[in-house]
């Protein structure tokens, strides 16, 4: 095997080294009513021509291929990635070094995720982000946990049920032993959430919202912050397409003290949903209460400009039990990856991205609109959007299907009352093209 | 120091991102939308993020000299105990991204995704037989949240008997990662002394084992590179008082096809697919921690899990007793696929003698540095060994000052001062993948520091001045700061 170097011959002066008789000898402190019986049965090994033939039988399985238009976001975003992202991320002095806890020998890795946290704090409009978490569904939840640390004699949360229904999983996952109580809130006709049922509730730590949300509407950020601050909590604005960022108010802007969600939009591919990026930044007077890494800038010996990971003191293999989270690996290259995405669209670059992601949207939405389909929500929307038809949408699906274009989810199966509603996500992958087909095939 | 594979290399300077660049500039192709502007509501919009705006080659330059200041396994030995840095093939990157298994997305139906959902459903099989366990979830995303899973099944199993257990049983061997996990369940640790032989007796266990104890958090082999051999009986104890045992499989590198975890009486186990399976650390992740369970507990497992039926692969929901999500999808899916890769690379026979070389390889460190440096469990070990720096401390020289030093010849350290059971260990796992020559020139270069800490501990105190940076002001960092640019 090509990952294993030894030759007989070592193998046999090593042991004779270490004074075993056979390599069997080297596991004699392990009981024999612990022992693996057999060989493992797994498959025969496959040389690396053998796993490339299997590999394209089984990518030949696949019936959405990378040509085809999908037109699906919902938590993933199909984005151009740029040839230089994957080169430079798939760099292995990035990817083959691990967690940079000998900082003079992980400069490389450490200033990088020094400029991520930068950069993700200004796409959030915070004063501080982490080093990354796992996905934007657990950043979510660890969001609310960080809430119910921050606001003393806390035992309540609220998340609003226009946040992604996986993501709402996740979190009822994170808080069922803890015993605090998760309150959900409605949305209204307009696709927003709907505040008034807090009125009254005392006990509450942070109030989860999304913008865009599940249906890609944008909250009323600015006055949902009034009204929750006026509450005594937090304001945690979650999100699954941070592009919308480069168009929108960020949620610092305004008011969200906690921003958090999914990085996947910033030049990682979909890949059936990880590796995943958890985005996560708050405002400065909680940064010690923050769950993750942090990398913080100091001098070396001779006064030199450097990174290392800092505030371990919130971290597990410090405080252990007493620790902000257990988190210990999170998404290191996927936070490298983002960075530099982002440094490849610069400012002006995902402006201009994410004004091509609305006006694609809209042409769609309109055009679906001018075909007889009716938005279920009135709401503004970013690049998502939901609609109704008059008739049955499946068999158009279909045939869009035919034609290589993917039009779509259907609602019913994550809000049964919007069952026969369809929610479309359109990028700058899209071409007028693509959506003129898709608007004809409806008109019919 | 002749001879060693340090070296100064041609590093270049380069600013911060933002420190460079001009208005106006861009790194990638810019699309028209070829539709007309919409109607947007200015009062909700804003003139976007302040980021620099750089040229292509820009960037290419600034990532380019950022990696050349960090070492990796492709760059030289990274003997980092307990974190098994092994060789990451380079054919599982390309498996990985395969475009059809990169593009494929999570929110459509089975019937599209059958290819990927066939990898899950492999690697799934293949992590159950070789920790014996009968199911397994992919979901969470690293080991940490493997543990948590566990945690979360043992707070799901005793609710649905109706019990209420508030402890935790945690040995002083065990991952820092093991307490914080459990306490986010609820369960208050309680931790364990190791005896003098760096095991766990099975009555340290008995007697601390109660109905308010939920069961015990294991590794084993344990972070000593020691095999708890009392764990059949350590089971049977736990079991006996109705608690259950969860068994951290961060170690499995040194067990595989060697030791059997379900026969050892392991309830939970998760495994880190980054150490054992050989999937990159990425600086820090994107890491993947299944988590396997016996028959029992298998409704408890996150949801939902990949089964093959008639119709093929699909996705299964879990039943009311899952614990539920911990993923929006189904945790770092590209990692998932490079260890089936691994697997299917190594087949049954190569995955057994990996944990043989990798416990020779640990065994053969461990004897020609005995002496040289002090090792505090003279007992028998697998995959990695523990010493301490208590031969040092006449000459002023601690274990960070050596692992410093190692820098200097070219050397990512051991992990340092873990376990917390040896004060100032000096934790070595060389792994499989390092092949003799390798190993003994490690093993000289470290001779040669400790040599140094008696005739010239200054050099040691000064280390690295080979590398980009002298040694780095954590407190500084602390005390003041500076988290943003």
């Amino acid at each position: 095997m090509r990952y294993l170097p030894h030759t007989p011959e070592e193998i046999a002066e090593m042991l004779a080294v270490v004074g075993k008789g056979s390599l069997d000898e080297l596991f004699t402190s392990i009981p024999a009513d612990c022992r693996f019986a057999g060989s493992i049965p797994v498959p025969e090994a496959l040389t690396e021509w053998q796993l490339n033939d299997l590999m394209r039988e089984i990518s030949g399985s696949m019936t959405i291929e990378p040509q085809h238009s999908v037109l699906v976001g919902a938590g993933r975003y199909q984005h151009h990635i740029p040839e230089i992202v994957r080169s430079l991320a798939g760099r292995s002095e990035f990817l083959t070094s691990y967690t940079p806890y000998q900082p003079e020998m992980a400069q490389g890795t450490l200033q990088g995720i020094f400029e991520y946290q930068t950069l993700t704090a200004r796409l959030l409009g915070l004063d501080v982000a982490n080093a990354s978490l796992y996905d934007g569904a657990s950043a979510l939840a660890e969001a609310l946990l960080m809430g119910l640390r921050v606001v003393k004699k806390s035992r309540r949360v609220a998340i609003s049920r226009a946040v992604h229904p996986h993501y709402r999983e996740v979190v009822a996952s994170y808080l069922r032993p803890t015993g605090y109580e998760i309150i959900e809130l409605p949305f209204g006709p307009d696709g927003r959430t709907d505040l008034s049922p807090l009125a009254g509730v005392d006990g509450l730590a942070a109030v989860a919202l999304q913008s865009p949300n599940f249906f890609g509407a944008m909250e009323d950020l600015e006055q949902a912050a009034t009204a929750i601050h006026a509450s005594g909590a937090l304001l945690v604005a979650g999100f699954t397409e941070p592009m919308a960022f480069g168009l929108y108010k960020n949620p610092g802007r305004c008011g969200a003290d906690i921003a958090c969600g999914e990085g996947q939009s910033l030049g990682l591919p979909v890949s059936f949903g990880g590796a995943a990026l958890g985005m996560f930044a708050c405002r400065e007077e909680f940064v010690r209460n923050m769950p993750g890494r942090l990398v913080g800038e100091t001098v070396d010996l001779e006064g030199r400009r450097g990174y290392v990971l800092t505030l371990s003191t919130r971290e597990q293999h410090i405080r252990r039990e007493k620790a902000t989270s257990n988190i210990c690996s999170n998404q290191g290259l996927c936070a490298m990856t983002a960075a530099i995405f982002m440094a490849s669209l610069g400012g002006g670059g995902l402006r201009q991205t994410a004004r091509c992601n609305y006006d694609l949207s809209e042409y769609l939405k309109n055009g679906l609109i001018a075909a007889g389909a009716v938005p279920v929500f009135s709401g503004p929307t970013f690049n998502e959007f939901a609609l109704r038809f008059a008739g049955d949408f499946t068999p158009v699906r279909e045939r869009l299907k035919g034609k290589g274009i993917v039009a779509g989810i259907e609602l019913g199966k994550y809000y049964p009352d919007y069952t026969g509603c369809w929610l479309f996500c359109v990028t700058e992958k899209a071409t007028k093209t693509i959506l003129d087909t898709v608007i004809s095939e409806v008109r019919g | 120091m002749n001879g060693t594979v340090g070296a100064s290399g041609l590093i270049l300077n380069e600013p911060l991102l933002w420190e460079k660049g001009r208005k106006g500039r861009r790194g990638m192709s810019m699309v028209e939308s070829g539709v007309p502007p919409a109607p947007i509501d200015a009062g909700l919009c804003d003139e976007g993020p302040d980021f620099p705006d750089l040229s292509e080659i820009d960037v290419i330059r600034h990532y380019t000299r950022l990696s050349q200041w960090n070492f990796g396994i492709d760059s030289g030995m990274y003997p980092l105990g307990s974190c098994t840095m092994k060789y990451n093939p380079k054919i599982n990157e390309r498996m990985a991204a395969t475009p059809e298994i990169a593009c494929a997305h999570p929110m459509l139906d089975d019937a599209s995704s059958q290819g990927v959902l066939r990898i899950m459903f492999e690697l799934q099989q293949f992590l159950a037989v070789i920790t014996g366990m009968d199911a397994v979830s992919l979901q969470p995303s690293a080991g940490a949240q493997g543990e948590l899973a566990g945690m979360l099944i043992f707070a799901a199993w005793f609710r649905s008997r109706g019990e209420k257990r508030t402890k935790i049983l945690i040995p002083d061997t065990a991952h820092g990662t093991n307490p914080a996990s459990a306490a986010l369940c609820g369960f208050t640790p309680v931790p364990l002394k190791s005896g003098d032989d760096g095991r766990l007796a099975v009555e340290t266990v008995a007697a601390l084992m109660d109905g308010e104890t939920a069961g015990i958090m294991l590794t084993n082999p344990n972070t000593l590179g020691i095999f708890e051999s009392n764990i059949r009986a350590i089971a049977e104890a736990v079991h006996a008082r109705g608690g259950l045992v969860y068994g951290d499989g961060a170690n499995m590198n040194a067990i595989m096809g060697i030791a059997d975890p379900r026969k050892c009486g392991v309830d939970v186990l998760h495994l880190n697919l980054h150490k054992t399976f050989s999937t990159p650390h990425g600086g820090g992740g994107p890491g993947a921690g299944p988590v396997c369970v016996v028959q029992a507990l298998e409704q408890f497992l996150p949801a939902p899990r990949v089964i093959r039926d008639d119709s093929g692969y699909r996705l299964a929901d879990g039943g009311p007793s899952s614990i539920g999500r911990l993923h929006a999808f189904h945790g770092n899916f590209s990692v998932l696929v490079r260890a089936w890769s691994y697997i299917r690379s190594m087949g049954p026979e190569d995955l057994k003698k990996a944990s043989q070389l990798a416990v020779l390889n640990a065994n053969y460190v461990k004897e020609r540095l005995k002496g040289t440096l002090h090792l505090p469990y003279d007992q028998p070990s697998l995959h990695e060994c523990v010493f301490s720096d208590q031969f040092q401390h006449d000459h002023g020289i601690r274990t960070l000052d050596m692992a410093k030093r190692l820098i200097d010849y070219g050397y990512h350290p051991p992990t340092v001062y873990f376990p917390l059971v040896v004060p100032g260990a000096i934790m070595i796992e060389p792994t499989e993948t390092e092949c003799r020559d390798d190993l003994d020139q490690f093993v000289e270069a470290f001779k040669a520091v400790v040599q140094e800490a008696a005739d010239t501990p200054d050099l040691l105190l000064q280390a690295p001045v080979r590398a980009k940076l002298r040694r780095l002001d954590e407190t500084r960092a602390a005390r003041h700061p500076c988290l943003c640019g």
